[in-house]
This record gives C-alpha cells, structure tokens and sequence, in this order.
C-alpha cells in the first residue's frame, strides 16, 4: 500500500467519482465540484503565464521579463499588443449588463480570425486532399503486373462510399430515384463509419478505466 | 453601432487573413515592400492576439464563476456547501498558479516544475479527477449503445454491427471466436472485417465528412464574412 499523500488523495478522489455508478451521492458531488473549481483555476494560470504573459505583458513591458527569468534577454517592446489587450478588457465588460455589448467586439474579432484562419486550412485540407486521396488510379496492380483485383475494388468501394456519404450530406432528405437511392447508400456507408468511430471511443474509455483500476490495484493498494 | 462595429470587425480580420494565404512572404532579412510585412505580421502575429483573446475568456469564465458561486453560497441556496468547496479550491489553485508557490524563488521557474504546488496539485486532484471522469463514460457509452439497439432501426442495427465487429476484431475475445473460421475463408475472421471497416467503409465515411465539414465551413465563413450572419458575443 503506498505511504504517499498524494497517491491517497488521488485514489480517494477516483473512488469518489466512481461512487456514481452506485447512485448520485455528497462524494460525488464534492468531487465534482472540487473538479470545476480547481480544472478553472487551472486553465486561468496555464493560459496566464503560457499566453498572458510573455505574449503580452513582457512585450507592453519587456522588464517584466526579469521577473521569470534574471538571466534571460529582454525583448523588444511591441505596442501593438495593446490591441487584443483592449479587446480582453471589453470581453470582461459582458459581466456589467448595461456595457456588456461591447463584448461583441473581441468576439467578432475571434470568429473572424478563426474563419480566415480556418477557410484556407478547411479548402486545402479536407476538401482538396480528401479528393485528391479518393480519385486514384481505377485498376491496381501488384509489383508482377497483375491486377490485384481486392485492392482494385476496395478502392472502387472507397470511391462510391465517398461520394455516396457526399450525396446524402448534400440531400440530406433523400427522395425518390437515383438521388434517393445514392443518398440511402451513403447513409449505410455513414453509419459503418460511426460505429467505427463509436467502437474506438469505447475503447479509448475503456482503457482509461483499466488505467484507473490498475492506479488503485496497483499504485494505491499494491496489489498488482 | 451594437451590430454593424462587430459585423464590420468579423468581416475584415477574416478577409485580410484569408489574403495572407495568398500573399508573398518576407525575404530571409524580413525585408519587402510594405504591404508583404504587413500581411506577413498579421499572419504571424492574429493567432497569438487570438490566444490572449481566450484566456481573457477563460478570465471572465472564472470571474462568471465566482459570481454564480458566491451568490449560492451568500444566499445559503441548496447544496451551497459544494459551491463552497467550488470556491475554495478555484482561489486556492488561482494563488498557488498566479503566485508560483513551492517552486523556484520568486516567479521563476514554470509552474509545472516538479515540486512546484500547482504540480502537485495537478498530480493528486486534477489529473486522477479528469482520468475517472473520463473513464465513468465507458459505462455511459455502454449505456447508450444498448439505448440505440433498442431503436431497432436498420440503421441503428449497422452502427452496431460495425462497433461490435471493431471492438471485437482489436481484442482477444474477436481473435478466439475466429479460431473456428477455416483459412479458406479469412477473410471472414473479426479482425481482418475489423481492419476491411476501418480501411475502406470507415475510410470513405470519414472522407464525405470531411468533405461536408469543408464544405458547410466554406458556405458558412462566406455567409459571416458578407455580413449575412450573426456575431453574437452577448449582451443587449
């Protein structure tokens, strides 16, 4: 059994959580409550000294620098991050009712910055290379020159599922047809894909629990 | 003023950074006419103005925090106790992060040093917190998976067959249930149908969602970048 405090907070708390599958319980809710006051206070200190700080505060003041690291160089003053500075601050104006549409600013500027970052990146990535990986040659041969005739029609099969999933995205309500038909076929060939999908996230789960138990067999009592 | 400043502000940070794309960059010496400097340091210099834009969301998300909970508590509202437990450890971590307690002197060092308070704290609460409540879900998928079997809808039926074929091809069990399966026939066992789904039906459904997330984002960002959508950031 380990002699470890932190060990036996961890496992106190993992059995906590666990408790739900008993029923809704108080150590449950204390460990759930404990988990959103302390994941908050987390993110707020990660982003402050990861991005606050040298991204901003040592670039308006570059002494500021001093204070994390005595040794290291002193960068350059960049006024310019006063900018989304600015906008921070009008972001925390949604807490005053009577001042809180100024929070539309810095709001507009983050979805404007993710629609043009993103716009290039989408069209690039998952439109043109998830074509240009499809369309591939129609008949497969091995290294001896002979049509591997498997690879040839999984890679039909690949071409038609695609296109099919494509068709039922575009029509979605389906209808009657060739249209209607396509469509139906690429509803099957949807769901094979989330049920794939389905099996890895009960996997990815499931060996995070075996991971928990093997914490409390094995890190906690000893057992294992 | 209250609509037309954000639409104006979304519409132009998106189409100067979508022109970046196509612009020239800087030589190695930074240099170049004034326009290739400007487009590449809005480039470089956005996303970082993007990042400090999220921690003053994750600011305010503590300081909306605080409010909600300290209301609960000052108003001795039901179940206050935990939005006590809520309160102390938020400012607890807030301190020990903001001040860099047990690490090296004054705010040296990272936070994530060993032996620096919030490590621990990340060792003994937070990490065992996430992994468990992460890995309660095992069973609610479970759960969820028997809910859709019971729709009894040949979709439904496909998705599960697919699940099952996967989980069980990845796994042990999958192997021993295709010992009886002559050689002949192989192609037949669970894990070669497991590895057949992921590499071509999977293969394909995942590429037409791709493609129609590409799509929607594409008919999405021009609509918001002309001015016909709504950027709504909150407030009357």
């Amino acid at each position: 059994m380990s002699s470890s405090l932190e060990v036996w907070i961890a496992a106190a708390l993992s059995l906590m959580v666990l408790s739900f599958l008993w029923r809704d319980n108080p150590a449950y809710k204390f460990a759930e409550h404990l988990f959103v006051g302390v994941s908050a206070g987390y993110w707020m200190v990660m982003g402050f000294w990861s991005t606050l700080w040298p991204n901003a505060v040592v670039k308006l003041v570059p002494s500021a620098a001093r204070l994390t690291e005595p040794a290291g160089p002193v960068p350059a003053r960049e006024p310019l991050v006063l900018v989304p500075l600015v906008l921070g601050i009008l972001m925390l104006l949604r807490l005053w009712p009577r001042l809180s549409w100024l929070a539309r600013w810095p709001t507009a500027f983050a979805v404007g910055t993710t629609l043009g970052y993103n716009l290039v990146r989408y069209v690039r990535s998952d439109f043109l290379a998830q074509i240009h990986a499809t369309v591939a040659p129609g008949l497969l041969v091995t290294s001896g020159g002979a049509v591997n005739w498997v690879a040839t029609c999984n890679q039909w099969l690949i071409v038609a599922g695609t296109a099919s999933g494509v068709v039922y995205f575009t029509y979605t309500r389906g209808g009657a047809g060739l249209r209607g038909g396509v469509a139906r076929g690429g509803l099957v060939v949807l769901m094979v894909a989330f049920g794939a999908s389905f099996a890895y996230a009960v996997m990815a789960r499931v060996a995070v629990l075996v991971g928990r138990l093997q914490f409390l067999l094995g890190d906690w009592l000893g057992l294992v | 003023m209250k609509r037309l400043v954000p639409r104006v502000i979304t519409s132009f940070v998106g189409i100067l950074l979508i022109l970046t794309a196509f612009g020239a960059r800087p030589g190695p010496d930074g240099g170049g006419v004034w326009p290739v400097r400007a487009f590449d340091y809005v480039d470089r210099n956005f996303s970082v103005w993007f990042n400090i834009l999220a921690v003053f969301a994750f600011i305010l998300g503590g300081a909306s925090l605080l409010k909600s909970h300290v209301a609960k508590v000052a108003h001795r509202r039901p179940d206050w106790p935990y939005s006590a437990v809520t309160l102390v450890s938020f400012v607890g971590v807030l301190a020990i992060g903001m001040l860099k307690l047990g690490g090296p002197p004054g705010l040296q060092g990272e936070v994530t040093d060993p032996g620096a308070w919030f490590q621990i704290v990340f060792d003994a609460i937070y990490d065992p917190l996430l992994a468990t409540l992460y890995a309660l879900l095992a069973f609610f998928i479970t759960s969820a998976a028997y809910r859709a079997f019971r729709l009894r809808s040949p979709q439904a039926a496909i998705l599960l067959a697919s699940a099952f074929i996967v989980l069980l091809g990845r796994t042990p069990l999958g192997t021993w249930l295709s010992d009886p399966v002559p050689p002949s026939l192989g192609f037949l066992r669970l894990d070669a149908l497991s590895v057949w789904i992921m590499s071509v039906p999977n293969l394909a459904g995942q590429r037409a969602v791709l493609i129609g997330i590409a799509v929607g984002v594409t008919a999405l960002t021009l609509r918001i970048l002309a001015g016909r959508g709504e950027v709504d950031g909150g407030g009357a």
